[in-house]
């Protein structure tokens, strides 16, 4: 009852919600950068306890399934066929065992999540599946996908597969070897301007840059170095300078934290970044741009606007809000 | 204790900031406070994190009991804990930690030497001759931040950085020791290495060292470090 790699891509990585309470000791919660995608594909499987998924980057794996899965595909829009036919996205999809799922590249986006009904069974360190790369440990034995792996499913999954698939009253694509819905999931993170805009709280350190810097942040149109990670993405544009070089003593970090190193290259920190440090905070991005800002592809471009703490509150309400609805529609189709 | 100031850190998170420069006292009632607030934190609060000067309260703004303004909410719960954690000290633990301090660990020995103008015997001498204490778990899974270095032996941190520390790898900085869980990057004097675990996720704690802890370094020989590697 397994996926088999067949080629890995260039990261792909099992995720989930994260591993939350630990960053006390240091242990970053990483899980999904962008946590609407994933919570979708979840859904559109019928999951709904933050079972792993696969994230793929840029570059997708090619996967060969051993039995009848049901699967989701969202996020980044990737070139995706199943045994050489296009796959539909943003839906749920039965393939047939023996099927050879292949992604190519990420035409839009940067991050799509593969869900299957009832998760990839691996063992939850720390209480969560997610991978982390840096220190080796969590997702499937620590490390990004190799070609030759042999992922499993759930014990029950194929009997889910078809319970599910039932439910939703897939329709049939013969010559494909798979069933899909007819409907799909809207995509609620994908690039939608360029460059995106990406609200930003100023940071308990923003006072402390120069005028010209404090400007320049919300001015410029910056780019996503090809230097970045899961940890942070490194922004290229005009150096942010402070007049006064004081040590910052090292204190916690968030998701979304914007620092900025005695380079003057400011980083936004994601999923794996690190619990604490010492660089000054110039902004805090609101959380509800985050899943957004994850679809970023080294070189896109991005531009921050300044925002309250209290409309930051107000934009996440109301992607929860979304988020939530959308999860509820699903969830109908499953049960009617 | 009362913190200088308490701030968002984003719309998920607030820092309550009780000092702007290392205060060693002030980073001990910390460490109480933090694990008062643990404890006994409502769902919503998902981490509390003591830093070397503050503590971070970081919020799972997904909870369905999440108040609507999180920030006064989080304010009302440090003042409260604050008064409620002067009678309740921190657990008091001591461990001790074993090094090699041979030139083959202890890479930057000689560069400190120059540095100090101590020789590198007296430098291992005065590292292992006194209690240190762990003021923060951070940056790294299970990486302590160690107080209490001996004022001699303060140096900048190196120019350079090394593009991966050897996992175990004692070094110091300033007023401060380190160790590196695993291999990354770090820019601190080497003065040489423990075959000790620091971060295990299998184990349980995974983490060798915790906030709070008092911390002895035993130097041992290099076949010791091999047999307890």
């Amino acid at each position: 009852m397994t996926v088999r790699i067949l080629r890995p891509g260039v990261l792909s990585m099992l995720q989930d919600r994260g591993r939350h309470g630990l960053q006390y000791l240091g242990i970053v919660p990483g899980g999904a950068m962008d946590l609407t995608a994933y919570e979708l594909s979840n859904a559109l499987v019928g999951n709904s306890g933050g079972e792993a998924a696969l994230e793929i980057t840029l570059l997708g794996p090619q996967l060969g399934f051993e039995q009848d899965t049901l699967i989701a595909l969202c996020g980044a829009a990737f070139d995706a066929t199943a045994n050489g036919h296009p796959l539909p996205r943003d839906r749920p999809v039965l393939v047939g065992a023996g099927t050879l799922l292949a992604t190519g590249r990420a035409k839009h986006g940067a991050r799509a999540y593969l869900a299957v009904a009832g998760g990839f069974a691996v063992e939850a360190v720390l209480g969560s599946r997610s991978t982390y790369l840096p220190a080796g440990f969590g997702g499937w034995q620590g490390r990004a996908l190799r070609a030759g792996d042999a992922l499993d499913l759930a014990p029950d999954a194929e009997d889910l597969a078809h319970a599910r698939a039932e439910a939703v009253a897939l329709r049939d694509e013969p010559e494909m070897r798979l069933r899909s819905a007819a409907w799909s999931a809207p995509p609620m993170t994908l690039p939608d301007t360029d460059p995106i805009v990406i609200h930003v709280i100023e940071g308990r350190h923003f006072a402390s840059f120069d005028a010209a810097s404090q400007e320049a942040f919300f001015d410029a149109t910056w780019r996503v170095s090809p230097a970045s990670d899961r940890m942070g993405f490194r922004l290229l544009g005009p150096a942010l300078a402070r007049p006064k070089r004081d040590e910052i003593l090292s204190e916690p970090t968030c998701l979304g934290t914007v620092q900025v190193p005695a380079d003057g290259a400011p980083i936004a920190l994601m999923a794996d970044h690190q619990t604490t440090g010492g660089y000054p905070k110039i902004g805090e991005i609101a959380g509800a741009d985050l899943p957004r800002l994850a679809q970023l592809a080294p070189g896109s471009a991005l531009r921050f606007a300044r925002c309250t703490l209290g409309e930051a509150l107000e934009m996440r309400r109301a992607a929860r809000h979304r988020l939530n609805s959308a999860r509820r529609g699903i969830a109908l189709k499953f049960h009617s | 204790m009362q913190p200088l100031r308490i701030e968002p850190l984003g719309d998920a998170a607030v820092y309550a900031e009780f000092s702007v420069s290392l205060d060693l006292r002030v980073n001990e009632s910390l460490q109480a406070v933090a694990i008062a607030l643990r404890e006994r934190a409502p769902s919503w609060v998902r981490d509390v994190v003591p830093s070397l000067g503050g503590l971070a309260l970081h919020f799972d703004p997904g909870h369905p009991e999440i108040p609507s303004a999180p920030l006064e909410a989080a304010i009302a719960l440090l003042r409260d804990r604050l008064k409620a954690t002067a009678r309740n000290p921190a657990p008091d633990r001591e461990v001790e930690v074993p090094v090699c301090y041979d030139a083959e660990f202890g890479l930057d020995l000689e560069e400190v030497a120059a540095k100090t103008g101590l020789s590198p015997a007296e430098i291992v001498r005065r590292h292992a001759s006194r209690e240190h204490r762990v003021l923060m778990v951070g940056f790294a899974p299970g990486m302590p931040y160690i107080g209490g270095l001996d004022a001699r032996l303060s140096v900048p941190r190196r120019a350079t950085p090394r593009t991966r520390m050897p996992s175990g790898a004692i070094a110091i900085a300033n007023a401060q020791s380190v160790v590196y869980p695993f291999e990354i990057a770090g820019g601190w004097s080497v003065l040489g290495r423990t075959p000790s675990k620091i971060f295990d996720p299998r184990r349980d704690p995974p983490c060798l060292l915790l906030p709070g802890d008092r911390v002895w370094f035993k130097p041992i020989a290099r076949d010791e470090f091999e047999r307890l590697k």
